[in-house]
């Protein structure tokens, strides 16, 4: 999930460098995620990272756009024979540290007066492991998360993701405070993509739309306007987005949706005309 | 050349090496100011708060293991920091009772004529100390966890406590009212049977006859105790474990996390210490054994009044380093989420808080003050039990 989200997230180097490759990962664990972008190791973080009011006022980053609106919840052994996850109680739940997933466990049972065995874990992957060998009976992160988890494990049918989901996790991108222009283009990326795909402009199409008569798509596109060196870049950024990238349904789909092993329903993320969240802010 | 000559360079030399020494001291504490006041600038830039505010906010995250009470809902960072090095001491503390047991078991059996036993011990700690840590830890868990039975096929062992891979759970004592007179007759047995101890020891000095004092202490130990015991009604009961739907209820639980680091330290550590041992023996003068033997004491005797505590003089010094060494090794714990002080304070306490430089200043504090204490404990026992040269 962690490698598939930052996928999803390479848009700001497409836009800048216009070569998606010239941009350096750096894979990160959940505990050392906020220090390397505080000290500049890294200048976006690009992972499933939980856009919430602490972290935004008391870590020193900002966040700039929700690509990923996600919730947590539970994987258990089909085996248990557990349908909800209020039926859960007393049970072992592993856990990745230092996440607003350990904190939303401990809250969900304590609401629902139900007792807990809490295993933490530095990663997901010894979280999962652990949960494989039966050391805890559910498994719990975002729910992309879980989907992305279960095809990995050996025998994915033999394990089943609870309905419920306990907690909003709007997934965003974070920057460092400070560098607001930075943190424009990287808001300013994800808004285009959103944009693109309102107006149905698609990597395939996006040559012929330069021909369009449709102003939105004219200053999208750089035809009219100075929107891209506003950002410090050329006009044809987002052109140059979406000829590389596509929009960002396309974006969705290739890497966790329907075109990947994850297959992951659009579901809130869906376009706001869709019955979604996803609301491109206008360009103009 | 005069004296004055020689007594000039002399000064010379000193005066140029209290220069070096403050100079670099100058320079050792620039780089540490400078060090400090660029930390409070980059977080002022950044709007991280300093200081330690974050101390007192409630954690909200829970701990598997908690030896002292803590409750996610209304437990704070800073007691979160106590749970952890709760579990570091306890860790850390049997890992070196153990290790000690193992390492000079093995270190002995190393020097015995014995060729298999021989064989064995150097196996043993060629095996091990060639492994690294990290990776026994690992085999320890994914070798306990993935033998062991799941929970419905639990192993019930003697005496109703459940062996399966959510740990090990043993039957909880719970004392009665009048389990406190059980205790202070104990307590009085043993004192008199010290007392006793130091009676027999000064009559057989004073006349060499010898009085018996193990069985003596036996009946005023244990036989008073029982006594006492029936007379109060038993007043022990044990919470025994019990099979819920997903997890084991009541008794004492241990992890399976725990178990696994306490074994890889422990393991680990010993081999160290059984060469520390066996130096220890072999610097002891094959003289002093011949001497003991010309004394007409026994083999076991001469081990224990002669061999062993010369060997100690050489013992102690390494075996506190290996002290050290286990010490700081149980924060290996991070690899298989047994929590100790790093993984709950410079994991999720960092995590939640952002406070990275306060939260990993404290952690560094913290080994720095319990290696400080072990080293000076162990200086204290080495002096004390050290060989007065005359």
């Amino acid at each position: 999930m962690i490698a598939a989200l930052a996928k999803h997230g390479d848009w700001p180097q497409a836009a800048i460098f216009n070569d998606p490759t010239k941009v350096k990962f750096v894979p990160l664990i959940a505990d050392n995620r906020f220090t390397a972008l505080q000290s500049g190791e890294v200048d976006v973080l690009s992972r499933n990272t939980t856009w919430t009011m602490s972290r935004d006022t008391t870590l020193g980053v900002d966040f700039a756009a929700v690509h990923f609106y996600d919730g947590q919840g539970f994987m258990v052994h089909k085996s248990l024979k557990v349908n909800s996850a209020l039926e859960l109680n007393d049970a072992a739940v592993c856990v990745q540290q230092g996440t607003t997933t350990e904190l939303n466990l401990a809250d969900y049972f304590r609401s629902n007066h139900m007792s807990l065995k809490t295993v933490t874990f530095a990663t997901a992957d010894e979280a999962i492991k652990a949960y494989e060998s039966g050391r805890c009976d559910s498994y719990t992160t975002d729910s992309s998360g879980l989907y992305a988890e279960r095809v990995l494990l050996s025998d994915p049918s033999a394990n089943i993701v609870l309905p419920e989901i306990i907690s909003k996790e709007p997934l965003s991108p974070a920057v460092r405070q400070g560098d607001d222009t930075w943190e424009d283009l990287v808001r300013w990326t994800h808004h285009a993509m959103v944009d693109a795909e309102e107006l149905g402009v698609t990597k395939a199409n996006v040559d012929e739309q330069l021909k369009s008569t449709n102003p939105e798509i004219r200053r999208l596109l750089g035809v009219e306007g100075q929107f891209g060196a506003s950002l410090g870049l050329t006009n044809d950024w987002a052109y140059r987005i979406i000829k590389t990238i596509g929009n960002y349904g396309e974006s969705f789909e290739r890497t966790v949706g329907q075109g990947s092993p994850l297959k992951i329903a659009r579901g809130l993320n869906a376009l706001w005309t869709k019955g979604g969240l996803q609301y491109g802010l206008p360009i103009r | 050349m005069t004296d004055f000559a020689r007594s000039s360079r002399w000064y010379g030399r000193r005066i140029g090496w209290f220069a070096l020494q403050a100079g670099l001291l100058v320079v050792v504490g620039g780089l540490a100011y400078g060090a400090v006041v660029n930390a409070s600038q980059n977080l002022a830039r950044a709007n991280i708060p300093t200081g330690f505010g974050f101390w007192n906010n409630t954690a909200g995250f829970d701990i598997s293991q908690t030896l002292i009470d803590y409750s996610p809902s209304t437990s704070t960072f800073g007691r979160a920091f106590w749970v952890g090095l709760v579990n570091t001491l306890l860790v850390s503390g049997l890992g070196i009772v153990l290790a000690t047991v193992i390492g000079f078991a093995i270190g002995l059996a190393r020097l015995s004529r014995n060729w298999l036993m021989s064989r064995l011990a150097s196996s043993y700690v060629e095996l091990v100390r060639n492994v690294p840590l990290l990776l026994q830890i690992l085999f320890w868990y994914n070798a306990v966890l993935k033998s062991l039975p799941e929970l419905r096929g639990s192993v019930v062992l003697p005496g109703h406590a459940l062996l399966n891979n959510r740990g090990l759970f043993l039957p909880r004592p719970q004392f009665g009212s009048d389990f406190i007179a059980v205790l202070a007759v104990t307590v009085a047995g043993i004192v008199a049977t010290l007392i006793l101890r130091q009676w027999a020891r000064q009559r057989q000095i004073r006349t060499g006859a010898r009085l018996p004092v193990f069985w003596p202490a036996v009946g005023m130990i244990v036989a008073v105790l029982l006594a006492v015991f029936a007379v109060a009604g038993f007043p022990l009961s044990f919470n025994l474990p019990e099979m819920g739907r997903f997890n084991v209820r009541g008794g004492i639980e241990i992890l399976p996390e725990f178990a696994a680091l306490l074994l890889a330290l422990a393991i680990y550590t010993a081999a160290f210490i059984a060469e520390v041992v066996r130096a220890g023996v072999l610097a002891v003068p094959h003289g002093q054994t011949e001497a003991a033997q010309a004394l007409g004491l026994r083999s076991s005797m001469a081990l224990r009044l002669i061999i062993v505590p010369q060997a100690m003089r050489v013992i102690v010094p390494p075996l506190t380093s290996q002290y050290l060494n286990l010490i700081k090794n149980s924060s290996l714990a991070v690899a298989i989420g047994y929590p100790d002080l790093v993984q709950v304070f410079d994991g999720s306490v960092l995590n939640i808080t952002g406070q990275a430089v306060q939260v990993v200043a404290i952690t560094m504090a913290v080994y720095l003050v319990i290696s400080l204490v072990t080293s000076l404990l162990m200086n204290i026992y080495g002096r004390a039990t050290g060989v007065v040269e005359r």
